[in-house]
């Protein structure tokens, strides 16, 4: 039954990738990182000057930043090693035969159909299924919402996009942030225009194509008034990329009383750096939700942030963090209380095993302009064995006396008795784990599309076979 | 004749402590036998280590279901071999929902898998008999469940189950005698219906009354110092554990 099930989602899966066709071929592609190679990815997408100035800022900001010295170790990253614009026809050029074999048997392993798996192993650049897309956005044009690749929207609506684009994350905010918008391609843009509910979840799928699997996509959204969405990426499967540094931005402002979910799943192969800024600017009585599931990669830090800026305004971060083998998860949030009876909720949930390490790292800031505010903070750890490690790093900057603010923090190992308990009903040490973990992680598996919680269950299963005895 | 359970000469302990010092025991088909015995006398150790708990280590002996060893297999197995132990502290298992959790064991248990509608009616049966609320199948595994709660958890999954032989650990501590006629018409369900067979350990004769004893052990020191009928527990109901007669060597019942 639950394979069925799982296999009817797969095909479903497969009608939903949606490929657009590639952008004007670029003809050049050179590794390494210079004011040439911005000026090249600019011109080859024939964008206005402003944003090639601002390209090229962000790349002297890039240049004097420091890199973090905190968090994980980023000292193999090696910059002028890495492709910063990828002409849409050499993503092609690789083939079936480079993606390796444990991508492989975890796509077999999962049922993945072929079409799908190429396209996750970014072998196939284009999938033939503008059909679903376009009926998806034929619905949405009605209500004047606007769904479109970054670099799409920058051509056919140059205004909006100037007005918002870089100003939630300045394009010197960090070394990475930095990067980014230096090289940026690919991504989302989202618009959702005053009083309108999107009812389904806006999934990047639908308008995927072979840019935003790209290392530095640039996600912009604006949630007008009183509007109401749900942007869903991602993918429980492994995305396998050769690329080893993967730095996006997502930028999203939420408007007076408007309520934005952006809801993140992604499982990189464990060669990829994956460094993402996320942050939402929240205004009067608005909410803004961070659903965030990081799993695979080598290194992730990442820490989705709301600024709440008006009255009343409420921001919350589900994140749900695992590593294995030879990967370091620092995830977190940041709640930035600026204004007076905001409220903010982090809940970090993290799995680490088979020497992996999870670290939560966070920070809580109250600022003098928000009296009446309310916090809480709960961050659980599970440990699986004894080669694995977890720690926490929480900052609370409280300037207001009238705040209210709440941190807990468990870390758990798999106790010997729970596993023998539900071992003395039959299930095999391995079951019993995977169900303690699924369990574990629940609290933010039920936020996430039927689609996507099943997967990751049944990817905690997977997981689980072999990481005992 | 085969029995379902047989212990012979089980010695066990932890680390640098025998507790079990020698237990020998055998029990038939639909038989029950009461296993009685002060505080610290071995009786959870026997139930645990018959599970196959990784606390306690098997020093000697030998324990089989139906003529197979058991304790050289994982305790998934012995389970498979329709071993069930009734915990007398049952884990909680939080962000597992009960439901999902019993279809999971009864699947696993059972050679003929039954469809989510077939198997939520055979569900409501058996929560109807144990008396329990259907919203207790969209709770988390024990996670919050009173004592009560959690022993009639036990007697659902034991239903789920359907074990050739049942030990009960204490099922019958913390309840008033409402739940103890609930619990014991799951176990006597079980054994007519599956020809089961019971060790039920406990302190008091009480639940003997709602599910009837062949034969009553009495432990001391890790080893059984007495067999009878229903009158040793009256005995012991009467004059408690300390009385002189529990000296005499154990009854060896027919082989």
């Amino acid at each position: 039954m639950k394979n069925n099930q799982l296999k009817d989602i797969r095909e479903t899966y497969a009608d939903k990738f949606g490929f657009n066709m590639p952008e004007q071929p670029f003809s050049k592609v050179q590794k390494g990182l210079s004011e040439d190679v911005i000026r090249q990815i600019s011109l080859s997408k024939g964008e206005p000057e402003w944003m090639l100035d601002f390209r090229l800022k962000a790349y002297e900001a890039f240049l004097k930043k420091p890199m973090p010295s905190w968090g994980a170790d980023l000292s193999h990253i090696d910059f002028q090693n890495i492709y910063y614009y990828i002409k849409p026809g050499d993503v092609e050029k690789r083939t079936w035969d480079d993606v390796p074999e444990d991508v492989k048997t975890t796509f077999d392993r999962l049922g993945v159909p072929q079409a799908e798996r190429e396209y996750l192993a970014g072998v196939k650049a284009q999938y033939d299924s503008e059909v679903v897309y376009s009926s998806l956005m034929g619905e949405l044009e009605e209500e004047g919402v606007i769904f479109l690749s970054t670099d799409e929207a920058l051509r056919k609506y140059p205004e909006i996009f100037k007005e918002y684009f870089g100003k939630v994350i300045p394009s010197a905010d960090n070394k990475f942030a930095a990067l980014n918008s230096a090289v940026w391609s690919g991504g989302s843009f989202v618009y959702i225009p005053k009083g309108v509910t999107v009812k389904r979840p806006l999934q990047a799928y639908f308008r995927i194509n072979a840019e935003s699997m790209g290392q530095f996509e640039r996600t912009l959204i604006i949630a007008e008034e009183g509007s109401f969405a749900n942007y869903v990426e991602g993918c429980t499967a492994p995305v396998y990329s050769s690329d080893s540094l993967h730095a996006a931005v997502v930028e999203v402002i939420v408007k007076l009383g408007a309520r934005f979910r952006y809801t993140t799943i992604q499982n990189w192969s464990d060669n990829v750096y994956n460094l993402v800024t996320k942050r939402a600017r929240v205004e009067k009585d608005a909410v803004m939700e961070w659903v965030d599931g990081n799993l695979g990669s080598r290194v992730t830090m990442k820490y989705p942030s709301c600024y709440l800026i008006g009255e009343g305004a409420r921001g919350e971060v589900l994140s749900i963090a695992y590593a294995s083998k030879g990967q370091h998860q620092d995830a977190g949030a940041k709640m930035i209380h600026a204004a007076p009876n905001t409220s903010s909720s982090i809940v970090s949930k993290s799995v680490s095993l088979r020497g992996g390490r999870t670290s939560y790292r966070g920070l809580v800031d109250v600022t003098l302009a928000a009296p009446n505010s309310k916090s809480r903070v709960e961050c659980d750890a599970l440990i699986l064995d004894s080669i694995s490690a977890t720690d926490t790093f929480p900052t609370m900057r409280i300037n207001e006396s009238s705040a209210n603010v709440e941190h807990e923090a468990t870390v758990s190992k798999i106790g010997e008795e729970k596993l023998f308990y539900l071992m003395s009903r039959g299930l095999t040490e391995n079951e019993a784990m995977g169900l303690i973990v699924s369990g574990f992680i629940e609290p933010i598996v039920r936020e996430l599309p039927m689609e996507y919680a099943v997967e990751l269950n049944r990817l905690i299963e997977l997981e689980m076979e072999g990481s005992v005895g | 004749m085969t029995y379902s359970l047989k212990i012979k000469n089980l010695r066990a302990g932890i680390e640098h402590k025998e507790i079990l010092k020698g237990v020998d025991l055998m029990i038939k088909p639909k038989e029950v036998h009461a296993l009685m015995g002060r505080n610290g006398s071995g009786k959870s150790t026997l139930a645990q280590t018959l599970m196959g708990s990784p606390t306690y280590k098997v020093l000697e002996g030998s324990a089989g279901i139906f003529r197979k060893d058991i304790l050289g297999l994982e305790t998934t197995e012995r389970a498979k071999n329709g071993l069930f132990l009734s915990f007398q502290y049952p884990s909680e298992i939080p962000g597992v929902k009960v439901y999902s959790y019993l279809r999971m064991i009864y699947n696993k248990s059972h050679e003929d898998k039954l469809s989510p509608r077939v198997f939520r009616e055979f569900l409501a049966k058996k929560m109807e008999l144990l008396e329990m609320d259907p919203s207790f199948s969209d709770r988390f595994l024990n996670e919050g469940f009173s004592g009560g709660e959690k022993k009639r958890m036990e007697m659902l999954q034991m239903l789920m189950l359907e074990p050739k032989v049942i030990i009960l650990d204490e099922v019958d501590s913390g309840l008033d005698i409402d739940a103890i006629k609930i619990v014991s018409r799951a176990v006597n369900y079980l054994i007519e219906e599956h020809n089961s067979s019971v060790l039920l350990i406990t302190h008091y004769s009480r639940i003997l009354n709602y599910i009837k004893p062949d034969f009553v052990h009495v432990m001391l020191d890790g080893k059984i110092v007495k067999t009878g009928g229903e009158e040793v527990a009256s005995h012991l109901e009467e004059y408690g554990y300390s009385s002189s007669e529990l000296n005499v060597p154990a009854v060896k019942h027919e082989e």
